[in-house]
């Protein structure tokens, strides 16, 4: 089991009122945004089970756009999140849906901004932290303790080995590596959650390996 | 290093002649690969968090509360006007929890501790005691780490959310992590911090999580009042050296058992309790049909 960390006791510093429903929908908000790798113009947003249900007293709503306008959970902005959405021009809307057999508090978001469009689910699992498990249709397991390398690429052997070498190069090493695909031959995603910061520097140099498509990095967030 | 019962807390301290605030740092320094120094340093901006969130949660009138309308203000205002029994420790201590909950109700910055449900029980608390007390902020930052040591073996042997055990595990560690601070904070024995904590949660053993229409804001506001006054009576309690009988980590391990035996319907799902009375299905109801999707 992991330690327990003092500061998830004595904390989290968050805006109120709940760490799962208000906390984590930041969140989930912010990692939307970071994925998508640019300011959000447009949000299709889907809220699943308990997100659904009780999204209104717990300000779900709200706090998922102030994440999507790059704010972090304990940022005291996030009362105003809907007003501030509108003065920066981010046009979202909300609807129920169902998600399948994923927990309670789950959530899709469609981001689009100048750097293309993203479709995020995650959900939030209590305490203020969260797990991504679909990004653009792939599986994946991100809940933002690690630095995130995620790669968008062509499935063709040796891309997996070339992606690890420029982060061994550059002195950082993997804690999880996942890669997943929809069909052999397919565009396949590689998700490597690393221990130390990923700079900008290995990033170019991962875009610069032919058969990657897209490369987006996540800090812990 | 792992910290995994208040027994064997109490032993390290023991074996290190250490304090058990020292204890902890030493154990986050470590879990996070940082020193303690800064372990320190994030509890004392923690501290001023939670001081901010009393002064704001003072001023709100609750504005963005559902239910709820200014709480903190409404019993200060009612105490100036002298209507209110008791002395200062134990005023502050409701006004403290009271505001801080309030709040969190309005979308304010607060410390969850351990939840956001439960935020006010700790500044209600060890706030009041370290006025009554005169304490330094160097003192209430050390009696936060061995709170954060009597969350931590909580949390390592009992759930902490109203989800998996009800209020006993929200209100009640909160209440039980308050009172073990506020002996420290006393000059207390290592002993006498987690006789107060268990005789905290001895006392919320059982206390169901039943908010009106799934909010955080009835009665879970006022529980947080509540469970501040407890547990500055536990921690006097164990200060007069009143036995807890049934050590702490036995306590969380009975808690857990009792969660366990809760029926969904009391674990913050808002379908027993309160919520489930036809007051609380109206105020439900109401509310549904203000915000649907």
């Amino acid at each position: 089991m992991a330690r327990i960390g003092l500061f998830d006791i004595v904390g989290p510093i968050m805006v109120g009122p709940s760490s799962s429903h208000t906390a984590g929908a930041v969140r989930l908000g912010l990692a939307a945004r970071k994925i998508l790798g640019s300011e959000v113009q447009k949000a299709k947003i889907e809220l699943h089970g308990s997100f659904s249900a009780t999204y209104w007293g717990h300000r779900t709503d709200v706090a998922l756009i102030a994440g999507l306008l790059g704010m972090p959970m304990d940022d005291e902005r996030i009362p105003q999140a809907l007003d501030l959405a509108q003065e920066a021009g981010l046009e979202y809307s909300f609807a129920s849906a169902d998600l399948g057999d994923v927990h309670p508090n789950s959530v899709r978001i469609q981001a689009e901004g100048p750097s293309g469009t993203v479709t995020v689910c995650g959900s939030s699992i209590g305490g203020g932290r969260i797990n991504i498990f679909e990004i653009n249709g792939f599986e994946v397991s991100v809940d933002g303790t690690y630095s995130v390398l995620l790669t968008r690429h062509r499935d063709t052997p040796g891309v997996i080995s070339e992606v690890t070498k420029v982060l061994a190069i550059h002195g950082i090493n993997i804690a999880f590596l996942d890669v997943s695909r929809k069909t052999r031959g397919s565009d396949a995603l590689l998700v490597a959650e690393t221990d130390d910061p990923i700079p900008e520097l290995a990033v170019e140099h991962v875009q610069r390996i032919p058969q990657v498509i897209v490369v987006r990095t996540l800090p812990c967030f | 290093m792992e910290i995994t019962s208040a027994n064997q807390l109490l032993e390290l301290s023991a074996e290190r002649s250490q304090s058990l605030a020292q204890i902890v740092a030493e154990y986050e320094a470590f879990r996070a690969n940082t020193t303690v120094e800064a372990v320190r340093e994030q509890m004392a901006r923690t501290l001023h968090v939670m001081r901010a969130s009393v002064e704001k949660g003072r001023e709100d009138q609750g504005e963005l509360s559902h239910l709820i309308t200014g709480y903190g203000r409404l019993f200060e205002t009612a105490d100036q006007k002298g209507r209110l029994l008791g002395q200062s420790l134990l005023k502050n201590a409701i006004i403290y929890a009271l505001s801080v909950g309030q709040y969190n109700a309005s979308l304010g910055r607060i410390v969850a501790c351990p939840t956001a449900g439960s935020c006010g029980v700790v500044p209600g608390a060890l706030l009041a005691a370290a006025e009554e007390l005169g304490s330094s902020d160097q003192e209430l930052v050390e009696a936060l780490l061995v709170m954060g040591g009597v969350g931590i073996v909580s949390a390592a042997q009992g759930p902490i959310s109203g989800a998996e055990g009800g209020c006993q595990a929200e209100c009640g560690v909160a209440s039980a992590m308050a009172a073990g601070a506020v002996v420290y904070l006393a000059n207390g024995s290592n002993e006498e911090v987690f006789t107060a904590a268990a005789l905290a949660l001895q006392s919320h053993l059982g206390l169901v999580c039943d908010p009106l229409a799934s909010l955080v804001e009835v009665p879970c506001v006022t529980r947080n009042a509540t469970s501040a006054v407890s547990a500055l009576a536990a921690a006097n309690m164990a200060l007069a050296g009143i036995p807890a009988f049934i050590p702490y980590d036995e306590v969380v391990v009975a808690m857990k058992a009792i969660g366990k035996a809760l029926p969904e319907s009391l674990r913050e799902t808002s379908l027993g309790g309160l919520a489930a009375t036809p007051t609380g299905k109206r105020i439900a109801r109401e509310m549904r049909e203000k915000y649907r999707l």
